[in-house]
């Protein structure tokens, strides 16, 4: 069927126009506006200039908070997508077991954020928890509230059991769409468990893994509600992401000044981060082509 | 209506202005030369006009970025580069 050009069409974009105009970009236009002024409240502004971005890009505090949700990003996605796949790869093709693995990967995706928080701030501590009294029963040490390392290693382990099932889910969806025929002609080559991987299953997950690395850049560079819940930030400092300190700069502290000048340059870093990485994985799928 | 709550200033407001009228005449170069000019440059991929506007915008918003962060408050040698970037951008990418 020949395709139709009409540019009355654009008319069809301009109610989900609207609603991001509403939901994104005034609240952003108005972020911005408070980047460059000071105020105590009252609705009343005094002009600052660029004085909030010079105090934050040369703050010690910001860039130690970039580093670790950077490092936290990285850690999390070096866990999350080969274990997401490893386990996609081991579910059930066909059977009873199917709809029971896929309900079973569902349920951590299904409770809220600070649910989960909770369930692990009580699952870790040391007198009621079952994991830190466990641990402890055996001789470690564990103590999330006092030990940065320990802390660390709860908030990775929480997001962990969170959301790889995510990426299971969209490694599934996409092993499920690959013709038996592909398999069929893989044996007959005597293609090793290995090849089958490389050269058939890995080239058809690759769009899915491209979405579940997206996603689960973003919300990890976002993350708030479950290392707030848990840890506070601490010990110390030490799981204060970008967002626990942002929102600690403008509702703690009610420094809203520096905070819209934070939060525009946390949005760019998450844009630039985002581009690059659809850029790259976009380009070497067409590549591939 | 008031937007009083947005805190507007005239500094932010030339700078909305500025990208929306990018972006409309992006608008009009499309209607008058549809299909996005698609390219591919020294990126080695293809790239449409609208990609180039983005790839000009983002890289101008760190170029501002960094010259705060290293060289002071006042802005305008980064405007200047942020142009001579966005040519370049316009020009090669």
């Amino acid at each position: 069927m020949e395709k139709t050009w009409n540019n009355k069409a654009w008319f069809l974009v301009l109610p989900v126009l609207l609603l991001v105009a509403f939901s994104a970009v005034i609240p952003l236009m108005t972020v911005v506006n408070y980047s460059v002024q000071d105020t105590f409240g009252n609705n009343q502004f005094f002009w600052a200039g660029t004085d909030w971005f010079v105090e934050i890009l040369t703050s010690p505090r910001f860039w130690d908070a970039l580093w670790r949700n950077l490092i936290f990003s990285g850690v999390i996605l070096a866990i999350e997508v080969p274990l997401g796949i490893l386990i996609a790869l081991n579910m059930p093709k066909h059977g009873i077991g199917v709809p029971v693995c896929l309900v079973l990967m569902a349920l951590p995706l299904l409770i809220p954020w600070n649910v989960v928080g909770t369930i692990w701030q009580v699952f870790g501590r040391v007198d009621i928890g079952l994991l830190g009294y466990f641990l402890n029963s055996l001789g470690i040490s564990y103590n999330y509230t006092q030990n940065p390392a320990h802390a660390w290693a709860t908030v990775i382990v929480m997001d962990v059991w969170h959301w790889t099932s995510l990426v299971v889910l969209l490694c599934y969806a996409g092993l499920v769409s690959i013709p038996d025929a592909y398999y069929q002609a893989a044996r007959i080559d005597g293609a090793s468990r290995w090849s089958v991987f490389r050269y058939i299953q890995l080239p058809k997950m690759k769009r899915v893994l491209l979405i579940a690395v997206l996603l689960r850049f973003m919300d990890s560079f976002m993350i708030y509600t479950e290392p707030f819940v848990v840890t506070g930030g601490g010990p110390g400092n030490s799981t204060t992401f970008l967002s626990i300190d942002l929102v600690k700069m403008a509702i703690g502290q009610f420094d809203l000044g520096p905070a819209a000048a934070m939060s525009i340059i946390y949005f760019l870093i998450i844009l630039l981060l985002s581009w690059v990485f659809y850029t790259v994985m976009t380009q070497s799928d067409a590549e591939q082509k | 209506m008031s937007f009083s709550w947005m805190a507007w200033t005239l500094p932010t407001a030339i700078f909305f202005i500025t990208i929306f009228a990018l972006i409309a005449a992006l608008g009009v170069w499309e209607y008058f030369s549809p299909g996005g000019g698609p390219r591919v440059g020294i990126l080695r991929f293809e790239t449409t006009r609208g990609d180039r506007l983005f790839v000009s915008l983002l890289g101008s918003a760190f170029i501002h970025l960094a010259w705060l962060g290293l060289g002071g408050p006042s802005l305008w040698w980064a405007l200047a580069l942020s142009v001579v970037y966005a040519i370049g951008v316009f020009r090669f990418v």
